[in-house]
Formats: C-alpha cells, structure tokens, sequence
C-alpha cells in the first residue's frame, strides 16, 4: 500500500540522518591499505637504521646515539605525516565520490575523540624519552593509538573498533616482549592496517 | 480499534523539522550551519521550520559568540524528545497495521 511506503520511506530517512549527522562514513578502506604501508616502509628504515648502528658499534666505540635517535624519531614523525596524508587523501576522494562534506559535524567529533588520545599519549611518549625509557614507547604508542581508535569509533564506521582493540591487544604484548618492539610497532600499524583496510574495502568499497 | 493515524504528529509532517528533529536526537547540540549542510535546505527554510519547533517547545536555542560571529545552536528539549517517539511509535504502528 501507498502509506505504507510513505512511512518506511520516512522511518529510512530519520535513520540517515541520525547516521549522517552522527558518523563520519566515508573512510575509505584504501585509507587503511595506505597508512599501513607507510608504517611498513618507516619500521623497514628504522630497523635498516638501528642495524647499521649496532654493525659499525662493535668495531668503532666513537658512534653517537644521540643521532640514531634523532634519525628514528625523524623516521616516526616522517610516517605519521605520510600515513595521515594519505590516509586523509583517499578519504577525500571517498567523500567526494559519496557526495558528503569532508569537513561536517561528525567529522569534526570523530577528530576531537581521536586526537585527545593521541595527544595525551604523545605527552607520555615525549616525557618517556626524556626518561630515556626507549623500550616502552613501542607498547605505549600501540595502546594509545587503539585508544584512541576505540574511541573515535562511534563517530566513524563501526568496525573501526576491532581494529582498535586488535592494536591495544598487540601493545600490551608488546609491554611483555620488550625486545620485539619494532617487529609488534611493524605489526600493529602495519599489518594490521592493511588488514583493516582490506577488509573495509571488500566490504563496503568492492561493488563500487 | 483506535486510528493510529491519529498517533502522528501533524508538527513532524515536514521533511525538514523531522531531519531537525533526528539530527537534533543524537547529537547534543548543533548549529544552524551544520544543520543546513546536513539538511540542505536554504537559510530562510530553515529558519522558519526551526522558529516552529522552538514555539512548539520541542527545541531550544542557546545564541552564543564564537569571536565576533555569531553562534546559534540547537538542542532537544524533553517535551521534543518524548513527542518524537511517539510519533515514531505511531508510525510503526502504522506500519504494522497495514501487514
């Protein structure tokens, strides 16, 4: 009957926009594949680095270790640029494609509950280093990253969420096998990115 | 047996003060320019569709400054949210009835 589908053409439109207005859908899975990847070249650098370091220590004492950290922590900031360019660059295209507004208002929310995390954890991390407590920033950036992912979920497509948990499950691990730190950094940023992104994209993306 | 059509409520009749209405739902306030991007209408639609929520009593308006501009958000009221299930539920009903 004609009514009926008036009214389930109603209830349909009340669920987009309390969808619309309160989750930022278009993350691409691609952005996931991309942030991944730059988090596979940057633990590839790093440990290319971290391996010359120790090569040339055994027979030359005078190596500074002041520049290898400097090198890793150009490395690590150098991939956090890389990944959320690209990451932002394949949503924007997703966004445009969908027709919706990069910037709105559950933009701005999911923002606001990623980067309060992440902000606060970058504090930890700088003070760590200061402390000169090297082994811990690995499993520390992991748990807050997922954190904050956990957090930025309900803003975002939902599924977010498990990637978070798998990136919090992989730091604390990581508190436990202190040695592995740039293999578990390379796991949870990397692989499990890639993986994330793999899996959005087949869900949602693939048909397009 | 009752109409349910009686159940639903003339005010949400509008496309536009029922988009208001679900955006206003789930999120604690909004602004008058979020919610002409969500909704896309043009500003004078808006405006007189949210002028009749607010004399319904089913929104308020709190006007604040952000700088010099200013900022004029929206949020439900408790009269508005109640009355917004309702007639949700009558629409269900609705629905169910004509199975």
């Amino acid at each position: 009957m004609d009514s009926k589908e008036q009214n389930l053409a109603t209830l349909n439109e009340i669920r987009q926009m309390m969808d619309r207005s309160s989750r930022f859908i278009s993350l691409s899975g691609w952005s996931g594949i991309a942030a991944g990847t730059c988090a596979l070249i940057g633990a590839w650098l790093a440990a290319d680095k971290i391996g010359g370091y120790y090569r040339i220590s055994y027979d030359t004492p005078n190596v500074c270790p002041s520049c290898l950290k400097k090198d890793l922590i150009a490395i690590a900031v150098g991939v956090f640029i890389a990944a959320f360019l690209s990451a932002a660059l394949f949503t924007f295209i997703k966004s445009k494609k969908d027709g919706i507004a990069i910037w709105g208002l559950a933009a701005r929310k999911l923002m606001w509950n990623t980067l309060l995390p992440m902000a606060a954890g970058a504090f930890l991390l700088l003070r760590m280093m200061e402390l000169k407590q090297y082994e811990l920033i690995a499993p520390a950036s992991l748990i807050f990253y997922g954190l904050a992912l956990v957090n930025g979920s309900k803003f975002t497509v939902g599924e977010v969420r498990f990637l978070g948990y798998a990136i919090i499950a992989t730091g604390i691990f990581n508190l436990w096998a202190i040695g592995y730190g740039l293999a578990c950094w390379a796991f949870g940023f990397g692989v499990l990115h890639i993986l994330y992104g793999l899996a959005m994209w087949w869900k949602y993306e693939r048909k397009q | 047996m009752k109409n349910p059509i009686e159940n639903l409520n003339k005010v949400f009749d509008s496309r536009i003060r029922l988009g208001i209405m679900s955006a206003l739902l789930v999120n604690e306030d909004v602004n008058f320019n979020e919610l002409k991007e969500l909704i896309q209408v043009t500003d004078g639609n808006l405006a007189s569709h949210l002028k009749n929520l607010e004399e319904s009593g089913y929104i308020k308006v709190q006007k604040g400054f952000i700088g010099r501009k200013t900022n004029t958000t929206y949020s439900v009221t408790r009269a508005g949210e109640k009355a917004f299930k309702l007639h949700l539920d009558a629409l269900e009903e609705m629905i169910r009835s004509l199975e």
